[in-house]
């Protein structure tokens, strides 16, 4: 079988066996960047040297007997929203254009530490405002089973990237579907974690309270090892928990006995599309015919969800946007009469609009007079939000659902229509708000051949039962295997 | 028409922690090297996070505790937006709504004569980070620098309620904050490095002749750098502002006149209007999701509580009622600091005379300590020495005048550098040399008078004619035989012998 071809999990047995080396996997996936990307533009930048002396290191550590971390070879590629030390990070904006950050985010360390091989920084909706990847400042991202379609976002890069066999894992965030949401468009395996499970220290801020780092794979266990690698407290995020780590690779083949999936009737109603709505209640037999029950929950707010989400999340980008001014770093205008002048010609030529329409909507949802109708009262729905799942997990263990309400869709399909393109991530959102974890997997085609998941919602700090129910469709389907024409 | 004024004061301290409130930066006052204490967090760089320092915490509360403030059982960080070059995130993690800290007062002296005093009410004091330092270069745009260094510092804001009625009520305000800081260890309070910052708000209530109360608009005097500067400033203002309220009768709440920014010019001793807009802010504050809130319990609370040592003016009244010493003894030691006030104790109470021991302490003490440049730490004589010197005062060894001799012996001997040691033993020795013990053996002075009678006898018949200042010649000469003798003894017994002769 090809090198880019294999799972994580056969990748990881060769290397390991000695098969293969890091230095023959990671030349495979270059190749196959060279190959591919000028059509699927998932990657902002690749540095093809760096990454073999990545992988010559790894091979040479391997060869001197040392102990391996447990992605050791393995290529990955970042979402440009992670702070890589002398690497670019763009965030996909015209204002960091030129910043090179002079630190590491806490999951490049951890990564570095577990032998991984950084192939590249991937491309995203601008500082991760968006559902497509078409708000990016430099180039939109294709998905790589129709190239007029968008590969969702705002992680479509890293999403692309995997399914187009550029990089086995990568890593996304996850704001308000956008993880989940690329991860169906593009079938392949996408996980946000539980808010606090894996440190943002260095993921450069959109919604504070809702951002979180999480893995794609071309399998589940190739989820399973990167999210065991990144996870875990780091005292730099006061927002991190000191939560042990339990080892998701080694439960992950015990399927979940008794397992009880809850469905919400407010998630089947008119948008939905036929097609993956058929997906859906297709996995669930299959859970069915493994002895899960399935059983009917109620999330009653989630209407809500939409409008909650968009004041809390541009709220608090208003404020994490604030400091891209063009004093200390990135762009700054070449004209201006004054500083304030300054301010807006440096603020108005660097950011995009879909990145400027959110400011706006969190700088007025702040303002005084309007705090108490707009922000605080979200966050009272957002803690209504928050105990309908309690109330629903105390009943079933995880709830299964559509991951958005279709397929993919066209490029330039949506940009006309905000509105419309924030219903897309109608399905992923509450979860956010909720801060509980959420995995997509793979579990369907349409008819005209475009991949469809399921997504899988457990209570906080349950992924290890998320990658095992996961899991357990994987083995008994075989949508993970099938790979986009080239 | 009189008026009644009214100040309220805010008070930003840098507090004296290693590190920085929200990152591991040394927190030091370094201008010389810009830019060298920063890291990504407190330059702002995307993707930094804020950590709280525990120790910023805990002196917020020593200082809530002295303050008579309540410690609030939760407590939050917010960010305050606004746009400037030394906000590197263009907001401060500061808080809004519940301070960390909240009413309670500092009771300073309102009268010197009575010893009057009056409780200044303290709305809150909350915990928040420093912006950094812009650096303008006046010949135009684009020159202009930044340093971060101060960028994060931990400050405590303590906010004043508008209780106080004159400029001297409020640098006596300022003093005894500054002092009761100093005691708790909090902050170093140097205000010309910015470690004590003080903005102060005036206004007027003029009463009419028909018994009404007009407020004049408030003024904010911003920046000022010394007490002294302020209570200039408030003085100046208070003036400006009513001859304002003369000639032109506005009050405040009339169009155009709500809060004005006025800073202080010392040169001129007058206050100056602010260039620039007066926008109407709004700091869009909401609650910073990157920091977690803050509880305490009680248990926690009560532990700060018993660590704190005696405060000022707790002291300050226990001393005057152990040691029998005046307010104004107290005040002058207390003021001193702690280690200058233990000293003290340590002499007053091994001397057994705390009114004797304060003399000493807030003049010859304080007066040597001030001349030769030392701290009391470093004053050669020490709580021992000092009490073996006072000692042999007061049980009539030494004259008070053979004291200071000693005294200042000692302290020669420490400016001489020579390796001598200075202890109770030395004190003896001196008093041995120069002959300065008292001479209680009277036949040696009756032997000494004789001796002199026969000498003088002009003396003797000038004194008998009615002369009384012939008596001095003759005491001198009977001092010159027995040193140590006492002067007022010499005389008494002289002129017994020339009345008997
Ligand atoms: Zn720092």
């Amino acid at each position: 079988m090809s090198i880019t071809g294999a799972t994580t999990t056969e990748l990881l047995e060769r290397l390991e066996r000695g098969d293969l080396t890091s230095v023959d996997v990671t030349s495979a996936y270059l190749d196959v960047i060279e190959k591919r990307d000028g059509q699927v533009k998932a990657f902002l930048l690749v540095d093809r040297e760096d990454a073999l002396r990545q992988a010559e290191a790894v091979d040479k550590k391997r060869k001197s007997g040392t102990a391996m971390g447990a992605l050791a070879g393995v290529p990955i590629a970042i979402k440009d929203v992670l702070c890589t030390k002398g690497v670019r990070t763009t965030c996909a904006s015209k204002i960091l254009e030129n910043f090179v950050p002079p630190y590491d985010a806490h999951v490049i360390e951890r990564l570095k530490a577990a032998d991984a091989v950084l192939v590249g920084k991937t491309n995203m909706d601008e500082f991760a405002m968006g559902s497509s990847t078409e708000n990016s400042a430099y180039q939109v991202t294709r998905n790589p089973w129709d190239l007029d379609r968008t590969p969702g976002g705002s992680s479509g890069g890293s999403a692309a990237a995997v399914a187009a066999a550029m990089s086995p894992v990568s890593i996304g965030t996850d704001t308000g579907g956008s993880i989940r949401m690329p991860a169906s468009y593009c079938g392949v395996v996408g996980l946000k974690p539980t808010y606090g499970r894996v440190s943002r220290y260095g993921l450069v801020a959109y919604g504070s309270s809702l951002d979180q780092v999480g893995p794609f794979a071309n399998d589940v266990r190739g989820a399973a090892v990167v999210l065991e690698a990144i996870a875990g407290h780091d005292p730099r995020d006061s927002t991190s928990l000191d939560e042990p780590v339990p080892s998701y690779t080694e439960s992950l083949e015990q399927p979940l006995r008794g397992l009880s999936i809850g469905i919400a009737k407010e998630h089947f109603v008119a948008g939905l599309d036929a097609e993956v709505e058929k997906a859906v209640r297709a996995a669930l037999d299959v859970y069915r015919s493994l002895g899960a029950e399935i059983r009917e929950v109620t999330l009653p707010h989630s209407e809500y969800a939409i409008a909650v989400y968009y004041l809390i999340a541009a709220s608090e980008a208003s404020s994490n946007l604030a400091r891209y001014d063009g004093v200390h770093y990135g762009h700054r205008a070449e004209k201006f009469n004054d500083l304030i002048d300054m301010y807006s010609a440096s603020r108005g030529e660097g950011f995009g609009a879909e990145v400027k329409r959110r400011i706006m909507l969190g700088t007025y949802a702040l303002s005084a007079g309007y705090y108490d109708a707009y922000y605080l009262k979200a966050l009272k729905v957002r803690r209504l939000i928050r105990q309908d799942f309690d109330k629903a997990f105390a009943d079933v263990d995880v709830i299964a659902s559509p991951v958005a309400p279709t397929a993919a869709f066209r490029i330039g399909e949506l940009v006309t229509d905000p509105l419309a393109m924030y219903l897309s991530d109608i399905y992923t959102i509450s979860a956010n708000l909720a801060g509980i974890p959420g995995i997509s997997v793979p579990a369907g085609m349409t008819t005209n051949g475009l991949p469809i998941g399921l997504q899988l919602l457990g209570p906080t700090f349950s992924e290890e039962r998320l990658l095992r129910a996961a899991r357990m469709l994987e083995k008994h389907t075989e949508w993970h295997k099938l790979r986009p024409p080239v | 028409m009189d008026y009644t004024v009214i100040i309220g004061l805010e008070v930003h301290v840098q507090l004296l922690t290693k590190t920085k409130l929200y990152c591991g930066c040394a927190n030091l006052f370094n201008p010389d090297n810009p830019n060298v204490q920063t890291c990504p967090v407190c330059l702002g760089l995307p993707g930094s996070l804020p950590v709280l320092n525990k120790r910023a915490v805990e002196l917020a509360v020593r200082t809530g505790l002295a303050l008579n403030l309540d410690i609030s059982q939760y407590t939050k960080w917010d960010r305050k937006q606004y746009y400037y070059p030394d906000l590197p995130k263009n907001y401060q993690i500061s808080q809004y709504d519940l301070p960390i800290t909240h009413d309670g007062w500092l009771e300073i002296e309102v009268n010197a004569d009575t010893g009057e005093r009056k409780r200044v009410g303290i709305i809150r004091a909350h915990l928040e980070e420093d912006a950094g330092k812009n650096m303008h270069d006046e010949r135009g745009r684009g020159d202009s620098q930044v340093d971060l260094n101060r960028a994060g510092t931990p400050l405590l804001e303590i906010v004043s309620k508008t209780d106080i009625r004159s400029a001297a009520e409020a640098r006596k305000y300022l003093e005894e904050l500054k002092l009761l800081l100093l005691y708790l260890g909090v902050s170093d309070c140097n205000m010309q490095e910015g470690s004590l910052r003080c903005d102060a708000n005036v206004n007027l209530h003029v009463h009419t002749n028909d018994g009404h109360n007009i407020p004049t608009p408030i003024t904010e005097i911003k920046n000022v750098n010394s007490f002294r500067n302020v209570e200039l400033a408030i003085t100046s203002e208070v003036e400006r502002q009513f001859e304002e309220y003369k000639r032109t009768g506005k009050k405040l709440g009339d169009p155009g006149a709500t809060k004005e920014t006025r800073g202080f010019n010392a040169a001129t001793g007058k206050t100056f209007a602010q260039r620039g807009k007066e926008e109407a802010h709004d700091y869009r504050y909401f609650p910073e999701p990157d920091l977690c809130p803050v509880t305490f319990t009680e248990e926690q609370i009560q532990a700060v509580r018993e660590s704190l040592i005696e405060f000022p003016a707790d002291r300050r009244t226990r001393m005057q009622a152990a040691y029998q010493i005046s307010p104004y003894d107290a005040a002058v030691i207390v003021d001193q600091q702690t280690e200058f006030a233990d000293f003290y104790e340590t002499v007053a109470k091994g001397c057994g005379d705390g009114k004797q021991a304060a003399n000493w302490m807030t003049q010859d003490v304080l007066r040597e300590m001030n001349d030769r440049k030392l701290t009391i730490g470093t004053f050669p004589i020490r709580p021992e020495v000092l009490c073996a010197i006072l000692k042999k005062i007061n049980q009539g060894d030494i004259t008070i005048k053979a004291g200071r001799d000693v005294f200042m012996a000692l302290l020669e001997d420490a400016s001489m550098g020579t390796d001598v040691i200075i202890d109770p033993e030395r004190v003896d020795r001196i008093i041995a040399e120069k002959g300065l013990a008292i001479v209680k053996d009277t036949g040696a002075i009756e032997a000494a008078i004789a001796a002199a009678i026969a000498k003088n006898e002009k003396a003797v018949a000038d004194f008998k004619s009615g002369k009384q200042a012939a008596v001095g010649k003759l005491i001198g000469e009977v001092m010159k035989q027995c040193k140590g003798a006492d002067p007022q003894t010499v005389r008494t017994m002289l002129l017994e012998t020339l009345a008997k002769a």
